[in-house]
């Protein structure tokens, strides 16, 4: 896969928040089609990493490329635009709003004619029904009621539509982080098959997660993240769990060539 | 549940904890009708509706006083009569639910309506300036008034509440200043710019009196429902008064969403200023000195959550009319006006405490 271009990539990221410095040079590749695991001990930079990608953080310094153009991102809404979308953490889900309107919140569909330019009327039908569509793709249509608000889904329901909302708009990148941090064992495994789903949707997908088994299963590569930077990159068929933690702590240096990968 | 279940890649395959999975339920994804107590179904229904609380006490106060004051309360004219008693606090209930809804709270939407009537009534009375011009001017400067909180809060991110406590003393020294503290006489008004009392006129229909001005209210409140409810900038408002940090991260321009909030209450407030005049007659700079505590009293009891995103703008038109249901029925029965007083005290605290267990909804 290595001998791709990568679609996303980094070198030289700065972050500093005042006397701390976050990211100090990072670098980070994404290639086509993968699934690269980014993981790191509590306070390596990992979030820093992706808010700078997903467009949540400007950067100091450094440089990022989508699909080999520079770029550079001073809110979500252009990485979105540009292609990257992300399922947050917190999931960034409106509890009170509808699965449609959520799923749309930011880039709703208007009616066509005056209706939706002079009185920006909603076209609520069509959101519905492509809301519907994209939670089915991704296997999650059982829910009957999509005008349901989110607040009375459970935990793996509202990943969910957080990860469908992403697919759904998705073009280029999808990031996610810490998907399976909040949910259960079964409901874990839902959303590492929804991941996989989306993977063969052929939308390559940056993984940040403290769960080694999770990362172990679904990830082509690991990119191990320590004191700001990116420290290797490894594949997990090379190396064992202990090994990337030893890595990830600083415990064991990791080999030359994982380095330069 | 779905086929992809079956199709997890065999390669990599589950974690050897995770095997015994393959035996447990599979109903995760699904969204089935759980049993539900008779409570708990009112509770949901309540959620889904919550404006049904304020409608239904609406309902059973007009019943419970049209039984007990009998016709002089429950005829189309004392009705019709209430409507144009809350039309002016309705109105700036209004705005003030625009503002409720983004988790924020507006103190100075009665400083701005007397300030901007205040404005209107100079121009158009004492420096005759034509009266169109008088009302346009009031319509900016209401909503440059509303921005300008809606600035403070988003730019100096001042907690709202504190914003405009400061500009609701700020806009009602204004007022003091550019009216000298007179009021603008009544035939003062008739001579020179009648337009402005145009809310005040009435007209009959069905043995009622509506005035203009409770027809202006029902209009802004249909205006405002249709941009809440059915564009995208209503959605974002619900957004950003549910999770503002979330909204931002979903791709909403939240502060610039919530200036707009700010903006178009402040230009509610400046219509409610023209109808005002109507309604009093004069341009009264004393007027209205309670006008924001009595609105927020009608958006609580309307059921919109002080805590934001959620509520029918509808509820408040409903809120105010309750509080005026109770004001007249209580004084037809001749209940003093202190138990007026005593019972909408109770109604808020009945209107919150509802509001939360209605919140409390489990999935």
């Amino acid at each position: 896969m290595s001998e791709n271009v990568p679609i996303l990539s980094a070198r030289g990221l700065v972050k500093r928040y005042g006397r701390v410095t976050a990211l100090d040079r990072a670098d980070f590749d994404l290639y086509p089609g993968e699934i690269l695991a980014v993981i790191g001990d509590n306070g390596a930079g990992k979030s820093s990493l992706i808010k700078a990608l997903s467009g949540a953080v400007s950067i100091d310094e450094g440089d990022m490329t989508l699909e080999g153009r520079p770029m550079r991102f001073s809110s979500p809404m252009e990485a979105r635009d540009a292609g990257i979308e992300t399922v947050y953490q917190t999931l960034a889900l409106s509890p009170a709003l509808s699965i449609a309107d959520n799923m749309f919140l930011g880039r709703e569909i208007r009616k066509k004619g005056p209706l939706g330019s002079i009185f920006k009327l909603l076209d609520r039908a069509e959101m519905e029904k492509v809301a519907r569509q994209k939670l089915s793709d991704l296997g999650l249509m059982t829910i009957q009621n999509i005008a349901q608000p989110v607040e009375t889904l459970s935990g793996g329901q509202r990943q969910g539509v957080a990860v469908a909302r992403a697919a759904a708009f998705g073009s280029k990148v999808i990031i996610m982080d810490e998907p399976t941090a909040a949910l259960g064992v079964k409901e874990s495994r839902r959303v590492l098959e929804l991941i996989l789903d989306v993977k063969r949707r052929g939308i390559p997908i940056v993984l940040i997660s403290h769960n080694m088994p999770h990362v172990f299963e679904v990830a082509d590569r690991i990119h191990i993240h320590r004191l700001g930077r990116r420290l290797c990159v490894i594949k997990p068929k090379d190396y064992s769990m202990s090994d990337a933690v030893a890595f990830m702590t600083g415990a064991k240096t990791p080999p030359e060539e994982a380095i330069a990968a | 549940m779905t086929s992809s279940v079956d199709t997890a890649p065999a390669a990599r395959g589950a974690q050897a904890y995770e095997e015994s999975l393959e035996q447990s339920d599979r109903s995760l994804a699904e969204f089935e009708a759980r049993h539900q107590s008779a409570l708990d179904r009112i509770q949901h229904f309540l959620h889904g509706y919550p404006t049904m609380v304020p409608v239904i006490v609406l309902l059973v106060s007009v019943l419970a006083f049209g039984i007990v004051a009998g016709d002089r309360f429950f005829s189309a004219f004392n009705l019709s009569l209430i409507m144009q008693q809350v039309s002016i606090i309705g109105i700036l209930a209004a705005a003030q639910s625009l503002v409720i809804l983004t988790a924020g709270i507006d103190l100075s939407v009665a400083a701005i309506m007397v300030l901007m009537s205040v404005i209107m009534g100079n121009l158009a009375v004492s420096m005759g300036v034509p009266t169109p011009i008088a009302l346009l001017v009031g319509f900016a400067g209401g909503t440059a008034a509303g921005a300008l909180n809606g600035l403070l809060v988003t730019r100096l991110k001042l907690p709202p509440f504190i914003t405009t406590l400061g500009t609701w003393n700020i806009f009602f020294a204004l007022n003091l200043w550019l009216s000298g503290a007179q009021s603008i006489r009544s035939q003062d008004i008739d001579e020179q710019a009648p337009i402005l009392k145009i809310f005040g006129e009435n007209f009959g229909m069905f043995g009622a009196q509506f005035s203009y001005g409770s027809v202006l209210m029902v209009l802004i409140f249909a205006a405002l429902w249709y941009l809440l409810n059915r564009t995208a900038w209503g959605r974002h408002v619900y957004a950003v008064g549910d999770d503002k940090e979330a909204a931002e991260l979903a791709g909403i321009r939240t502060n610039r969403t919530l200036v707009s909030v700010y903006a178009l209450a402040g230009l509610v407030c400046a219509l409610g200023a023209w109808a005002s005049i109507g309604r009093v007659g004069s341009v009264s700079p004393q007027s209205f000195y309670e006008g924001n505590l009595q609105s927020i009293t009608a958006v609580v009891i309307g059921g919109i959550s002080l805590f934001g995103g959620r509520g029918s703008i509808m509820g408040p038109l409903i809120g105010a009319l309750i509080v005026g249901v109770f004001q007249s029925g209580l004084r037809l029965v001749g209940v003093d006006v202190l138990w007026q007083v005593f019972a909408i005290g109770w109604l808020i605290i009945i209107a919150v405490a509802i509001d939360q267990w209605i919140r409390k909804v489990s999935a």
